[in-house]
């Protein structure tokens, strides 16, 4: 594997591509924007959800291909799946992304093995990991609408 | 060298020969440096002038009475005359500062914040790097002054005509680029500044590019502030320069307080120095400095009408290899056409829809350095509508076989990406 495939991995460029959880859920329970200020990547990412599961899920914006499949990858897994599910998801993705653990995904969510190449550019790991940090916002704000 | 089959006299491999990062790779490639916009590569000679600084001097300046500390002095001193002979300028015109962003907060807040009234009008321009936007955003936003902007032409281009149009009695200052760091721009800074000085405005330049890649002379360009960067032309980071009308320095107050700029300190009080000691507050960078001296006599031994010139051909070489490809759009002047004549070695566009960060990896991957994303310039990355662009920029060292070895990667982005 040479040096630039083992960033833009083929399962990556694929979620790059196809764009398929791409778009803004209209009316969304809960809605929160991204931003990285050194290279002005803007994710906005969409959720639904009945208390339990993730019934809707999207992202719109604008990024790098490691930014928006990170995203499109993000959605792709957790679309079902209980929200409980996407607190351990966000932890094993930032673990493998900045604390060097090795890759430990459900079955459902094995797409995201193939991030760990970014962990070799460092610059990138902020690409990778915007989608996540906002969802951590809005993990956060389903937390606390929960504690109401 | 097919860039300049003409231009045989130009010492490039005497050049490439002096840059000993150029002999290394990248990514396990032979180094292809574009980034020249940012920073430039340091040849031996400034190198060594710093280490001779750092191994045999070391002292402090303008304090021991000491051998060291003379020598230091002298060879700070001798810097700031290079400086002053390379740019123009009498005596007590040059400061030093640590960057060319802490030189263009020198003016807007030790001038602009001191002067500026409620209602005075600073005109500045969507080209500007951030660096010579925010300290007038700010000034603007503490004295009640006005920002004003003229209008761009479609290519990005800002004409003295339009900087005219939106001059008025009000207008204290125009703050302009002297050469765009996005595209390479340059604007007609002569005819601007006869405009300013006409509506009784202070011309200030931002010459972090254009000095590095163009001959300047403050007296020509009739300039009341120019500020630029030691590390853009060679020399080492953590080094910027001031140039200041004499009579517009004598002004102004220190910015920042403290030791070195005093004639008499109380215990309620103290008096200041007299231009430039009274804006070097603090033990400065000394080596930096002197590795900038070295730089600037570097490029003097070239020339930098010479360099522009090598410059000229190979960004005319580039537009014509990259307008080759498909799906590239250039952004600037040359955006319709070739390259112009007033602009500097720089080529900004992207590819397809690809986000530039995409194609600076592969081309990393390839050996070869580009800048990409918005430039400090977000303004004018909402006046073309796109989030970044690539950037290539070059300088002295780079050849025809640059241009060739990024052309050719800009085809592997394509394949990647498609």
């Amino acid at each position: 594997m040479n040096f630039t495939e083992d960033l833009y991995r083929e399962i990556i460029l694929d979620h790059y591509r196809s764009k398929k959880h791409r778009g803004r859920l209209d009316p969304a329970d809960y809605h929160r924007e991204g931003v990285n200020p050194s290279c002005g990547d803007d994710i906005e990412l969409f959720v639904n959800t009945d208390g339990r599961t993730i019934t809707g899920i999207s992202y719109d914006g604008v990024g790098c291909s490691i930014c928006t499949a990170s995203a499109d990858m993000l959605c792709e897994a957790l679309i079902g799946a209980p929200v409980e599910s996407a607190v351990s998801l966000l932890d094993r993705f930032k673990g493998m992304l900045t604390r060097g653990e090795e890759p430990d995904f459900p079955e459902e969510a094995a797409d995201l093995e193939a991030m760990q190449g970014v962990r070799n550019f460092p610059v990138r790991i902020k690409c990778a990991l915007l989608a996540w940090d906002t969802l951590e916002q809005i993990i956060g704000d389903i937390r606390s609408q929960a504690a109401r | 060298m097919r860039a300049h089959p003409d231009s045989s006299t130009y010492p490039i491999e005497a050049i490439r020969s002096d840059f000993p990062i150029l002999r290394t790779t990248m990514r396990g490639k032979p180094l292809v440096y574009l980034d020249n916009g940012a920073t430039a590569l340091k040849p031996q000679v400034v190198v060594d002038a710093e280490v001779d600084y750092l191994t045999r001097i070391s002292a402090n300046i303008h304090r021991g009475v000491y051998q060291l500390s003379e020598e230091a002095t002298l060879r700070f001193d001798e810097a700031r005359e290079t400086v002053k002979q390379f740019v123009g300028g009498s005596d007590g015109e040059i400061v030093f500062t640590k960057s060319a962003t802490e030189a263009s907060n020198l003016v807007a807040f030790s001038w602009g914040r001191k002067l500026l009234r409620a209602g005075d009008e600073i005109v500045t321009t969507e080209l500007e790097h951030h660096a010579n936007l925010i300290p007038w955003q700010q000034t603007a936003a503490a004295t009640g002054a006005v920002l004003r902007f003229p209008p761009l032409d479609e290519a990005g281009r800002v004409t003295a005509e339009a900087v005219e149009s939106v001059l008025t009695a009000r207008t204290r200052v125009v703050a302009i680029t002297g050469m765009s760091n996005v595209t390479g721009f340059m604007p007609d800074i002569r005819r601007i500044a006869d405009a300013a000085h006409n509506a009784g405005a202070v011309l200030v330049v931002d010459g972090a590019q254009m000095v590095s890649h163009h001959p300047v002379d403050v007296t020509e360009l009739d300039c009341d502030f120019l500020f630029f960067s030691g590390h853009k032309m060679c020399g080492p980071t953590g080094v910027g320069a001031l140039y200041g009308r004499r009579s517009l320095l004598e002004d102004m107050d220190p910015l920042i307080y403290g030791g070195d700029i005093i004639v008499r300190v109380s215990r309620e009080s103290a008096t200041f120095k007299g231009i430039p000691d009274r804006f070097e507050s603090g033990t400065p960078n000394v080596g930096g400095v002197i590795g900038f001296g070295a730089a600037v006599r570097y490029l003097q031994s070239i020339g930098m009408a010479e360099i522009a010139a090598h410059e000229g051909e190979l960004l005319r070489y580039a537009y014509r290899r990259i307008r080759e490809l498909p799906e590239i759009t250039v952004y600037g002047p040359a955006a319709t056409g070739e390259a112009p004549a007033s602009a500097g070695g720089i080529i900004s566009f992207n590819v397809g829809d690809i986000h530039s960060h995409d194609v600076g990896a592969v081309l990393d991957g390839e050996g070869i350095a580009v800048r990409t994303g918005f430039h400090c310039a977000q303004p004018l990355m909402r006046f073309f509508g796109v989030p970044g662009t690539v950037r290539a920029s070059f300088y002295l060292y780079n050849t025809a076989a640059d241009v060739d070895r990024l052309v050719d990667a800009l085809a592997e982005v394509r394949r990647i990406f498609s």
